[in-house]
């Protein structure tokens, strides 16, 4: 099962408040990253969409709150990952000036599916698609596929699957696809 | 005996500076009254600062005399301004009731303390700088989502550095004179720690060969240090300069003795002045000016 957080209704709980429609300050992102974290618990492999599409902005102090930390902290810790949905041009500046401050990336969900956002080597870009193209892929696979070493893809698999930009299942590699994993249920 | 302030015509971030002048060398207790009778302007600045200097002047309870004209003492009524003014100053002179008309003031002077009150003031100017900036300035949409970010972290300036409230104010004007465009301009000032106290509280910065208020200026608009040891941090004001960078403003930032900015290419000012008269805490402007056709 794939976990639904819309940020709107996770940022209005945080507030008590149903007038604001922004992530701004650096206490509010606090606040809210607490509180997903708390909705997702201690489950110790999950997929979650995060929902953008009722936040109108997000500033540089409250996305590093939010999703630098998110990703850091608890994606680290557990094996959680995470996709963000809804990402328009009234978020994207802050989201990429945090990945880039901290040299991260992220799952984002669009209309050709997922795709990457971030600090990213051309190699996994490459991969990336590549999985995409196959559905879920080894690295031997995609050593033919991309006619490099295999010891060398599957380094680079490793790094993002530690990222958590893609999930690994014993040698198989797979982008992270909300849904995948039966459905998606609201948690938030 | 109360000491004089002539308050310039013109009241701006620059002008300011003459009233500073004319106050530091004072002890925290001289009986003040600021003469205002004759200003016929005052920028978002101007008026920030002012409330920031009656703030600061708190031992002795300061006189405000009022501008004289009618259009200028009307303005600074529908910005609010008297509002806050009458809790710090003796208000001298006749003071204009705020309009009940909807004010043409971008955001009217605000107090910011809390976090609520960032949420509020970048809730408030959203829908309003969709016209100014978007149509008016002729800006790319997304200068508008950047404009709000740029304000939400200048107001957080104050809440997370300071140590006790300050103002924001922000408005639009035709600045014929000196650039032949329309502005909008966004000013923040408080009466807190300031940057070198801000930034010495971090405690290696301090031991560094040379530090004052320039260099502690210099650390948190350029480099973007923080007192906090978190690496996230620094990212507010470092997004403020990536922003007025691409949209060709201005960011002017005055603390304690010092003043940096960051400047575009039609700003003949002067990229750091130090040995300012001192005065307490933050000021902040910011620059956005209309888009030209290169």
């Amino acid at each position: 099962m794939t976990n639904h957080i819309d940020l709107g209704t996770v940022l209005r709980q945080t507030l008590s408040a149903d007038l604001y429609s922004n992530l701004v300050t650096r206490p509010t992102g606090a606040a809210v990253r607490t509180q997903i974290e708390t909705l997702l618990g201690e489950t110790e492999r999950s997929l979650t969409v995060i929902d953008f599409s009722h936040v109108s902005m997000i500033d540089f102090s409250c996305a590093d709150e939010v999703i630098a930390k998110l990703l850091m902290r608890h994606g680290q810790k557990h094996e959680a990952y995470f996709v963000f949905r809804g990402v328009t041009d009234g978020h994207s500046d802050a989201i990429e000036t945090v990945l880039e401050r901290h040299g991260l990336a992220l799952v984002v969900e669009s209309d050709s599916g997922v795709e990457l956002m971030g600090v990213l080597e051309e190699l996994e870009v490459s991969l990336f698609r590549a999985i995409k193209r196959r559905g879920s892929a080894s690295a031997w696979e995609l050593a033919v596929d991309l006619n490099e070493p295999e010891h060398v893809l599957k380094r680079a698999l490793d790094g993002m699957w530690r990222r958590r930009l893609l999930m690994r299942n014993d040698d198989d590699y797979t982008v992270l696809t909300p849904g995948m994993t039966g459905g998606e249920g609201q948690i938030a | 005996m109360t000491t004089v302030i002539n308050v310039p015509p013109s009241l701006d971030e620059t002008s300011f500076e003459q009233v500073l002048e004319q106050v530091a060398p004072l002890p925290p207790d001289a009986k003040l009254l600021i003469d205002a009778r004759h200003t016929t302007w005052a920028s978002p600045y101007g008026l920030s600062a002012l409330l920031t200097l009656g703030q600061v002047r708190d031992q002795a309870r300061p006189t405000l005399a009022v501008p004289e004209s009618d259009d200028t003492a009307s303005y600074w009524a529908r910005a609010n301004f008297f509002h806050y003014a009458d809790e710090l100053f003796d208000l001298k002179g006749l003071v204009p009731r705020r309009s009940r008309a909807e004010s043409q003031v971008l955001l009217e002077v605000t107090p910011i303390s809390k976090s609520e009150d960032v949420h509020d003031v970048v809730g408030r100017i959203q829908q309003r700088t969709q016209q100014i900036i978007g149509k008016d300035l002729g800006l790319d949409p997304k200068a508008i989502v950047g404009f709000a970010m740029t304000l939400s972290e200048v107001c957080q300036n104050i809440i997370e550095h300071a140590g006790r409230g300050g103002w924001v104010m922000v408005q639009a004007y035709n600045w014929q004179k000196r650039l032949g465009r329309r502005v909008v301009v966004i000013a923040v000032c408080d009466a807190g720690v300031g940057f070198r106290c801000s930034l010495e509280t971090s405690g290696h910065l301090a031991t560094a060969d040379r530090w004052d208020d320039a260099a502690a200026l210099e650390a948190a608009v350029i480099r973007g240090v923080s007192r906090f040891r978190d690496p996230g941090r620094g990212q507010g004001l470092a997004g403020v300069r990536k922003y007025i960078g691409r949209w060709d403003g201005k960011l002017s930032v005055r603390s304690g003795t010092s003043r940096i900015a960051i400047l575009p290419d039609w700003d003949d000012d002067v990229p750091l002045k130090e040995n300012l008269p001192a005065f307490p805490g933050a000021q902040i402007q910011v620059t956005i000016p209309e888009r030209v056709a290169r």
